[in-house]
């Protein structure tokens, strides 16, 4: 993809909504990669970790919400864990969540869950976590 | 000793195995486990933004219930209830704002809710509080020849102000299994995730992490692989039938909770071990003076 | 009085605000002055020039320059002073450009107003000024290298050449350091023990440097030119003297099982040992933590066995199979106290061990090591003859991970500084690796590369074009073991990947940290360590050998991280530093340092609390405060709590401050 840098665009409003919601300072990161290195959703993500901070910080905040990647994350926070610079990364994945559920964009459709058979058997626990993470 | 004990939704509906064999197991230890008289789902996961208060109420909820109880302290056996439960705690201990709030906002409930409970993780009281060598002393038989895959999934051990153990390499399991005298392998996918809520949105990618993370266990020699969670254990044991589909050349492998094989190991009677809320029938491990299949 | 005030524009940094002709007019009014003028850069030649004909001509007895910090300039304007034959303490500098202009730079008549003040304040306080001479103090003309590595070994040849004596004092049991250990040094491919021991000859044979091996500082007393220095050679159970170094007693030693120092593990050694081919001196000492003998003597002497009636011969192999009969099992420490003027600190670094690492396997798996151990890999005098086999079966890898960053630039779990140094020899090791297996696979997980020196990027081209190093650009998350190989997870950030990566070895380049002891060290001789505990340096740019402490110096990586040429310039540049304070016959200090009134002085001790140099004494039998002028830096601290005002600060008394605050006070027009 090939994109123009604007420089209004960078720490736009969208940006610091993030970091505000994260807790975090999205130019801490100087691209190590080592969230992704270690990310378990990493082959199933059409972002990686690392580019979605890199594209934070270049502003693109709508190009990430385009892509799956927030979506697939498990909040299983080795990226936050081993982030050098202790970025929670794992809470700006919830904040771009975040950003698109509170417009009442729903990711996960509950009547359309995929293998509806096996979806008869599914604990609670997964439905209400599911729900929590990807639902308004 | 006694100690307040918040089950869960899970462990009361398909996790019942967990539940009947933990608190078989902590009877014979002497750990009285009081299930709270009220309690609510704690909401399976710690929400993560710094503005969100309102999924913060059920697991704060669930504190006071353990308040009203009458405990300062509550055993909790789900990793992710302990995760969420633990770091509610922990948020509120430091931000005396947000639990201002929160009160305020549950101003119907008796108890306003100080941040004084402790939670703990039942694998914490073995260590802690029991010690290896008493446990030692409970086992009738012992678990020789069997090796076990620890499996500890994201929520026992990250972010680091919750983990049980060491983060990266945790040894909490792998004494256990010591002193029920069976023997643990050094499993590199004992702390990765095991897919958790994707198996919801996107089952493929947990059937594939089960297909990896079982087929190494095996390669390693284990003869089961050991967790803590009913959601990782939906995703490496029930839905081991569905990896079977995708993947025709998988070998199914026992899935147990920790407390199923204590159970085994003190001798306890047949129907505390909860085998028949396994997917993967993990009996044939445990059958006396015969050898393993 | 007939002072003196030149008022600088100082281009239009002053000039631009203030009223410069309005402020010298008015100084001309202020009593005592005879002179008052502008001039546009008073610190240029021809301003310095002004000041000593004007001083000359007007017979100046004082002189105030109003311009910039006197941190800038007070030294020049000084010195201009003392050539036109004034003392120099009769000149002070009025600031009114940090304090005035450029604060007060939007508004300018009350900027001129706070000038002409400033002005007045100081003619008031130079009046008072003594004509000080600065105290001299007598210099020992000898030095002490601390640190027996390349730093320690050229700079104590470098003083030694430069007709002083020096002792080189090292802790381990030969000279040498990190960089004999090396296999070869980047970028020129150097055997570091070709060109290490001709140097390590060199010191040992000097006649002006006093090889001190297996000894350490036990305390420093003193000042800049006096220090006192006990130094403590430690038992090495053998007669060096008589040693001829051929080894025998090693032999014959049956305690085995030792990680070896030198190798980093990777081997093993005996009780007695020599610890490598080239040590300098080549000579054997006994470990009395796993002698036989030694052991069994520290238990009787504890009380925990007793000693039998009869004597019993507890093992002496060692003593039996020396010719010379020289090893001595009664050995103690001894400790011998030099007197030198100037130490200079060259302790060099260690490497964080992989212990720290929890996601790289906490230092648990056999085939995960790092760059030192990989060093004595290749090494033809390591332990493997320069093959580099691996640890957990002694097979040749065929395929090497290099890990960048283990450590380094991560303030989360490890230090947040770069090492430096990881990049070059992370580069090299693969280059040296695909020479000895040209069909292995070499590749460098790396975020950055750092090849900022001479020919350090042609170097690292060369690692990745000729020799075919795979780089990937990506941190490695985790490092575990899978059957007999070891398995890394990282990331290709460039082709956005994550990377599975299976091989037999893996070497990480762990963070350099400093010295252990370093900072028990540093408070002996009352230096600062910084955060990370490296030796703190004056001023990082323009001071970075010395330190604050006067006649303590530092060089080489127990500063900070740095590679060989670095380390061999700043140790050259300390023996300077040295040179240039042995230059001269005596030591002058500034003298506008603490003085005691005696007769009002009451010994009540406040004076020495207050004191962070330590350089205020009560003299126990006078009971009265003794000023030592070598290391009275003038802070002021002991004339502030002074408390009946015995203590007064040269050129800087009491009654010199209150003048100035008058000034200060007074009422604006």
């Amino acid at each position: 993809m090939e994109f123009k840098i604007k420089t209004d665009e960078i720490r736009n409003d969208l940006v610091k909504e993030v970091e505000e919601l994260s807790n975090t300072n999205v130019f801490s990161c100087y691209q190590c990669g080592k969230c992704s290195a270690g990310c378990p959703s990493v082959p199933y993500m059409e972002l990686l970790p690392n580019q979605v901070m890199r594209l934070l910080q270049f502003g693109k905040v709508e190009l990430i919400l385009k892509s799956n990647t927030p979506w697939v994350c498990a909040s299983c926070f080795v990226c936050s864990t081993r982030c050098p610079k202790d970025i929670d990364i794992a809470a700006i994945m919830e904040a771009l969540r975040q950003i698109q559920l509170r417009k009442n964009e729903d990711y996960l459709n509950l009547n359309k869950v995929p293998d509806m058979e096996g979806a008869k058997e599914l604990p609670p626990i997964a439905l209400v976590s599911a729900t929590r993470k990807l639902t308004a | 000793m006694k100690i307040s004990y918040f089950p869960g939704c899970t462990l009361k509906t398909t996790a019942k195995n967990f539940e009947i064999s933990a608190l078989a197991v902590t009877k014979e230890l002497g750990i009285e486990m009081v299930e709270l008289s009220r309690w609510n789902c704690c909401g399976t996961v710690y929400s993560l933004t710094s503005d969100d208060l309102m999924h913060q109420l059920a697991p704060i909820r669930d504190l006071i219930r353990v308040e009203e109880d009458g405990f300062n302290r509550v055993a909790v056996l789900c990793s992710m209830c302990y995760n969420t439960l633990k770091r509610a705690n922990l948020m509120v201990q430091k931000d005396s704002e947000k639990l201002d709030k929160i009160n305020d906002f549950m101003y119907k409930e008796d108890l306003k809710y100080d941040g004084k409970v402790e939670v703990v993780h039942l694998l914490t009281i073995l260590k802690d509080e029991i010690g290896w060598e008493e446990i030692k002393k409970h086992v009738k038989r012992k678990l020789e020849g069997l090796i076990f895959a620890p499996y500890y999934g994201c929520l026992l051990v990250r972010p680091p102000e919750v983990a049980i153990d060491n983060v990266e390499n945790p040894y909490i399991m792998d004494a256990l299994f010591e002193a029920l005298g069976a023997r643990a392998i050094d499993y590199p996918y004992s702390t990765e995730c095991c897919g958790s809520y994707n198996t919801v949105s996107n089952p493929d990618i947990v059937l594939d992490k089960t297909y990896e993370m079982v087929n190494l266990a095996r390669e390693q020699g284990a003869d089961a692989i050991i967790l803590s969670c009913p959601l990782c254990d939906f995703n490496l044991e029930a839905r081991q039938k569905n990896v079977l589909q995708k993947y025709p050349d998988f070998h199914p492998l026992p899935v147990l909770y920790f407390t199923q094989i204590m159970a085994v190991a003190f001798d306890l009677p047949q129907d505390t071990f909860g085998f028949k809320y396994n997917q993967v029938d993990p009996s044939y491990l445990f059958v006396k003076n015969k050898e393993k299949v | 009085m007939r002072i003196g005030v030149f008022v600088c524009h100082c281009g239009s940094n002053i000039a631009g605000v203030i009223d410069v002709k309005r402020v010298a007019e008015e100084a001309k009014k202020i009593p005592g002055v005879v002179y008052a003028d502008t001039y546009i850069y008073m610190c240029s030649e021809p301003g310095q020039k002004l000041v000593e004909d004007t001083i000359k001509k007007y017979k100046l007895d004082g002189v105030v320059i109003a311009n910039c910090s006197p941190s800038l300039h007070e030294r020049t304007f000084r010195n201009a002073a003392a050539r036109a034959g004034l003392n120099p303490y009769r000149v002070e500098i009025a600031n009114i450009r940090e304090q005035v202009s450029w604060p007060h730079e939007d508004e300018p008549e009350l900027a001129t107003k706070k000038a002409i003040k400033v002005v007045e304040a100081t003619v008031k306080r130079v009046r008072k000024n003594i004509a000080l001479v600065p105290p001299t103090i007598p210099v020992t003309k000898k030095a002490m290298v601390i640190g027996g590595g390349i730093a320690g070994i050229q700079a104590a040849l470098d003083i030694a050449d430069g007709g002083y004596e020096v002792y080189l004092v090292e802790r381990d049991p030969s000279i040498g350091g990190k960089m004999i250990l090396l296999s070869e040094t980047f970028p020129t491919l150097d055997c570091p023990q070709c060109i290490e021991t001709p140097k390590m000859t060199d010191a040992s044979q000097h006649p002006k440097i006093h090889l001190m091996t297996y000894s350490e500082v036990d305390s420093v007393s003193g000042y800049v030119g006096n220090f006192k220095v006990r130094v403590r050679h430690k038992a090495s159970y053998v007669d060096w003297s008589k040693c001829l170094g051929c080894g025998d007693c090693v032999t014959a030693c049956p305690v085995k099982g030792i990680p070896s120092e030198v190798d980093r593990g990777l081997s093993d050694r005996k009780a007695i040992y020599i610890p490598f081919d080239q040590a300098v001196p080549l000579v054997p000492v006994i470990d009395a933590d796993n002698c036989i003998k030694l052991k069994y003597e520290r238990k009787i002497s504890e009380g925990k066995i007793k000693r039998p009636p009869k004597p019993v011969k507890v093992c002496e192999k060692c003593q039996d199979a020396c010719v010379p009969k020289i090893i001595n099992f009664e050995d103690v420490d001894k400790i011998e106290e030099v007197e030198v003027g100037s130490i200079i600190v060259a302790t060099g670094f260690e490497l964080m061990p992989i212990e720290n690492l929890p996601e790289y396997g906490a230092g648990k798996i056999p085939d995960v090591i790092d760059g030192l151990q990989f060093e004595r890999l290749l090494c033809a005098s390591g332990p493997t003859a320069g093959v580099p086999k691996r640890p957990s079966d002694g097979k040749i890898p065929q395929s090497v991970a290099f890990v960048s960053c283990a450590g380094s630039r991560d303030p989360a779990h490890g230090v947040a500084y770069c090492s430096r140094v990881c990049c070059m020899y992370l580069g090299k090791q693969a280059l040296l690796y695909k020479h000895f297996v040209p069909e292995g696979n070499a590749f460098i997980f790396y975020i950055d590369i750092r090849s900022n020196g001479k020919g350090y990027e042609e170097f690292i081209q060369r690692a990745k074009e000729e020799e075919e190093v795979v780089y990937i650009r990506g941190k490695v998350s985790k490092i575990f073991q899978r059957g007999d190989k070891v398995v890394l997870w990282g990331a290709d950030t460039l082709t956005g990947e994550r990377v599975e990566l299976e091989v037999d070895l893996v070497v990480l380049a762990t963070a350099m940290v400093p010295s252990a002891g370093a900072k028990e060290l540093a408070s002996k001789l009352r230096i600062p360590t910084d955060t990370y505990g490296w030796f703190q340096e004056a001023h990082l740019k323009l001071r970075p050998l010395e330190t604050v402490t006067s006649g303590v110096y530092i060089a080489g990586a127990d500063q900070f991280p740095k590679d060989i040429t670095d380390t061999v310039s700043q140790a050259s540049g300390a023996a300077g530093k040295v040179l240039a304070l042995f230059s001269k016959p005596e030591l002058t200090r500034e003298p506008t340092i603490a003085t005691v009134d005696t007769e009002v002085c009451a010994g009540c001790g406040f004076c020495e609390d207050a004191c962070a140099y330590e350089a205020i004494k009560i003299d126990p039998r006078r009971k009265i405060s003794v000023v030592n002028e070598a290391l009275c830096e003038g802070c002021g601290a002991c004339s502030a709590v002074c408390p009946s005002g015995a203590m007064t600060l040269k050129n800087f008394a009491k009654s010199q401050v209150f003048d100035m605050v008058e000034v200060a006070t007074e009422e604006y027009e």
